[in-house]
């Protein structure tokens, strides 16, 4: 399959949101308020964090029957490194699918070789370098690693800072200083080059990780996020139906404060949300994978 | 001449790309009231027709169609062509299957290549609706009066 289907579907969801979801029926509710696509799993991050254990890819019986309830694209997540998860999933004939660090790392070295692959491939990023390695790999659409499943934006929003200083920074250098940037941010030279001359990655970039609140979806829209990624947040709050809807609408009507006012209006509880400074480094998501 | 497009959800980035100064995003009815020509991107069909109906923006997508101006709907845009009665065809959506059915393929006339995304079929074409392009004998590129609507993404250009 082409870099052109693949990376177009991308752009297909470009202003939406996707929501995780672990049931047809949340899958029917993610639809109904207007998700774009839906991220099929067993657990959401933060329910993995709270139980442990090793995070893996869903029973495909799930992934079906999700599949069956909807008509939106249906993504799911692989291990990082479990190539072999990945053509499961093709196989189940997913629409997208997410090498996650949200799930336990299949391998400490190596990501997947995703350009052999029919079905497109999204991967988590912190900054450019990562970004640039993973579209390297074949990934048709990047996403912030932000932190899953703390209900805490403040990881994707430094991820879409830093992204955002680094894509200015490199359109500065001269062509001579380019190799050695690449060097140093372990970016394949061509695509740092690419990014130099166009000033923006050739594929999507979504925000994730921590997105609770139909204002943190405008936040990271505003910083340049081109659409969002909703994990724990919605099903774990209180009215997931609504949030989802006003999650949804926030999304598109980021630029409008009055908007984002009325959605954000009477929602009942987000999910509880957990502080940064309390987890170990070993507890943080965004620190699997390279 | 200022050509929006419809940006609730879906391909409006690259229709913007391909249209450069001359292309603005459009999220409103005050917004549709600025534009002399619209685009109606891909994107998931469902969504953008909750979004119009949440947003308000129905009644002025309606007039601005029934008023003449230029409109090119691709995909998504398609449908809801169909579903609000500015084109005169049946459409069915993601009629060829899943992402991994997604294709590449040269118009009936071998002068098109296009991209095929999830892509909806056009079953029925009305009396009033012109094909100009087919592939495999099927009408993928229609027009009626100011509309066209195509079921692939011109915008997406092979590298």
């Amino acid at each position: 399959m082409s870099d052109v289907t693949k990376r177009g579907l991308a752009e297909m969801l470009r202003g939406g949101v996707i929501m995780d979801v672990v049931n047809a029926e949340q899958a029917r509710i993610a639809e109904d308020a207007g998700a774009c696509a839906v991220m099929a799993l067993e657990r959401v991050p933060a329910q993995i964090r709270v139980e442990g254990g090793v995070a893996r890819a869903s029973d495909p019986e799930m992934i079906r029957s999700i599949q069956e309830a909807v008509s939106i694209p249906v993504m799911a997540k692989c291990r990082i490194g479990h190539f072999i998860e990945a053509r499961i999933l093709e196989a189940l004939e997913v629409d997208f699918i997410d090498e996650s660090e949200v799930l336990t790392p299949a391998d400490d070295a190596f990501h997947i070789e995703k350009r052999g692959f029919k079905v497109p491939f999204v991967c988590g990023c912190k900054d450019l370098g990562e970004a640039l390695r993973r579209i390297g790999e074949g990934a048709s659409l990047l996403r912030t690693k932000g932190e899953a499943g703390t209900g805490n934006v403040v990881e994707a929003v430094k991820h879409l800072r830093a992204l955002r200083t680094e894509l200015r920074r490199v359109q500065q250098l001269s062509p001579e200083e380019r190799m050695s940037d690449a060097k140093r941010l372990g970016a394949p030279y061509e695509l740092l080059c690419a990014v130099a001359e166009t000033g923006r990655l050739p594929v999507p970039n979504f925000a994730a990780g921590g997105i609770a609140t139909p204002a943190d979806a405008a936040l990271c829209m505003a910083l340049g996020a081109e659409a969002v990624f909703v994990g724990s947040g919605i099903f774990l709050s209180e009215d997931p139906a609504r949030r989802a809807r006003a999650v949804v609408e926030a999304t598109t009507w980021w630029k409008d404060p009055a908007k984002l006012a009325a959605v954000s209006t009477g929602l009942k509880g987000p999910m509880r949300g957990l502080e940064l400074s309390k987890l170990e480094r070993t507890e943080r998501f965004a620190e699997r994978g390279w | 001449m200022t050509t929006g497009v419809l940006a609730l959800q879906g391909g409006f980035g690259a229709h913007l790309a391909a249209l450069g100064a001359a292309g603005v995003e459009v999220r409103t009815a005050a917004e549709l009231g600025q534009v002399d020509a619209l685009v109606l991107p891909g994107g998931e069909s469902t969504v953008q027709a909750r979004l119009i109906e949440r947003g308000g923006l129905r009644q002025a997508l309606e007039q601005f169609v029934r008023s003449g101006k230029p409109v090119l709907a691709t995909c998504a845009g398609l449908i809801l062509c169909a579903r609000y009665g500015w084109l005169d065809v049946s459409v069915q959506r993601n009629a060829y299957g899943r992402q991994v059915d997604s294709f590449e393929a040269m118009d009936d006339s071998g002068t098109r290549r296009l991209v095929f995304i999830r892509a909806p079929r056009i079953e029925r074409v009305g009396g009033g609706v012109e094909v100009l392009a087919t592939l495999k004998g099927e009408p993928v590129l229609v027009r009626q009066r100011n509309v066209t609507g195509a079921c692939f993404h011109p915008e997406l250009g092979s590298p």
